[in-house]
C-alpha cells in the first residue's frame, strides 16, 4: 500500500509514541521519518544501553523498535532488561538477520513482533495495528 | 569536442542515449546536461531525469525500497533522499576502506570483516542498493565456506559496484536537484536574467 493510502486508513496522531534503537543513522533516518509519517511521535536512541536509561528515566513508549546488532549493549540484551525491568510496551525487532536460530534469539529475548530490515510502510502498519488492538 | 555531441544529444534525449558505457560517462554527459539551463526546457531535464532513474532501477542497481524512500519524501520531507544516501555513502565508503585495510593484514581477522559487512549489508538494504547487497552476500558467502583466497576479488567487485552506484547517486541527485530548482514559482522579474551562464 502507498504512504498515502497508509495515511487515510490510520490515524495516530498523539496516541502512540515510539522508540527507535539502532546504531545505524541510516535506519534511524528512515525508521524516524516512517514513523512522523504515520503521526507517531517518536525519540531516537543508537544502543540497548540508551533504550534501557531513557525508560529509567521515567519515559514510556507505545512502540519500541530494536535494532538486534548494536554496540555496547545489543538488542537482545536490552530486550531482556527492559522486559525484566517490567515494561510492557511492544517492542518489535528489526534485524537484518536471515537465519532462523538467530531470529529465534531474539524473539525468545522478550519480543512481540520481528521484521527483516528494511522497514516498509506496510510492515510498520502491521506493527501498529497490533498495538491498536492491544490497546 | 566531445561536450558539443553530447549537448545536442541532449535535446533529443532518449533511453539509448542514457545508456553510458560507464560511470564516467554518465557523469559527464550530466554535467553536460547541467551546464544547459537556459537552452533546455525543465520539461527535457524531466525526461532526462526519468529515464536515468529507470535505468537504475531496469539494471537492478536499485530496488523496490528506493521507491519507498521516493515515497516517504513525497509525504513532505524534502531531500529526504538526498539526506539518505548521503548518510549511507559516509558510512559506506568508510566501511568498505576498513575491509579492504582488513583484508591487508596477517593474519586476515574475518569475524571482523563480516562484522563490518553485516553493517554494510544492513545500510545498503535500508536504501535499496540491490547490486551492492548481492556482493556483500556473495563475499560473505566466501567468508562462511572458508573460500578465503576468492575474498580479495569478491572484495573488488563490491567496491566497483558500489563506487558505480555512488557516481551514478550523485550525477542523479544533482539533476534532481537541479529540476526541483527550475520547478520553483520564480520570484521578481525573469526577462531572460542570467546572460552570463550559457555555456560557450
Amino acid at each position: 500500500m502507498s504512504t498515502s493510502q497508509a495515511l487515510s486508513v490510520t490515524s495516530l496522531k498523539g496516541e502512540v509514541t515510539a522508540l527507535v534503537v539502532d546504531d545505524d543513522k541510516v535506519s534511524q533516518v528512515i525508521h524516524h521519518h516512517l514513523l512522523n509519517i504515520l503521526g507517531i511521535e517518536n525519540h531516537v536512541v543508537g544502543n540497548g544501553k540508551e533504550a534501557v536509561e531513557i525508560h529509567l528515566s521515567g519515559k514510556k513508549f507505545n512502540l519500541i523498535l530494536m535494532d538486534r546488532d548494536m554496540p555496547v549493549m545489543n538488542g537482545i540484551e536490552a530486550t531482556k532488561k527492559l522486559r525484566d525491568m517490567g515494561i510492557r510496551s511492544t517492542i518489535a525487532g528489526v534485524s537484518s538477520h536471515s537465519v532462523s536460530q538467530e531470529r529465534q534469539a531474539f524473539i525468545e529475548a522478550g519480543l512481540d513482533d520481528y521484521h527483516e530490515k528494511p522497514l516498509s510502510v506496510a510492515k510498520l502498519l502491521s506493527v501498529v495495528s497490533k498495538i491498536m488492538h492491544k490497546a | 569536442m566531445r561536450i558539443q555531441i553530447l549537448e545536442a544529444q541532449c535535446s533529443n534525449a532518449t533511453a539509448s542515449k542514457v545508456r553510458c558505457v560507464h560511470s564516467q560517462s554518465a557523469a559527464v554527459y550530466i554535467r553536460a546536461c547541467l551546464s544547459l539551463p537556459m537552452k533546455m526546457a525543465n520539461g527535457d531535464l524531466r525526461q532526462q531525469l526519468a529515464t536515468m532513474r529507470q535505468l537504475l532501477l531496469d539494471e537492478e542497481l536499485l530496488d523496490e525500497q528506493f521507491i519507498q524512500l521516493e515515497e516517504l519524501e513525497a509525504e513532505g520531507n524534502p531531500n529526504f533522499v538526498e539526506e539518505v544516501f548521503s548518510l549511507y555513502f559516509r558510512d559506506s565508503t568508510k566501511t568498505l576502506e576498513s575491509v579492504g585495510q582488513m583484508l591487508k593484514k596477517t593474519p586476515v581477522e574475518f569475524d571482523k570483516v563480516d562484522r563490518a559487512l553485516h553493517m554494510l549489508k544492513g545500510n545498503s538494504a535500508s536504501v535499496g542498493a540491490n547490486k551492492v547487497v548481492n556482493e556483500v552476500n556473495q563475499m560473505r558467502g566466501l567468508i562462511e565456506e572458508n573460500s578465503f583466497e576468492s575474498c580479495n576479488a569478491t572484495y573488488e567487485q563490491l567496491k566497483k559496484e558500489h563506487d558505480e552506484l555512488k557516481g551514478k547517486m550523485e550525477a542523479y541527485l544533482q539533476l534532481l536537484k537541479q529540476v526541483e530548482a527550475a520547478e520553483k514559482p520564480r520570484q521578481g522579474n525573469d526577462q531572460g536574467s542570467a546572460s552570463d551562464t550559457e555555456s560557450s
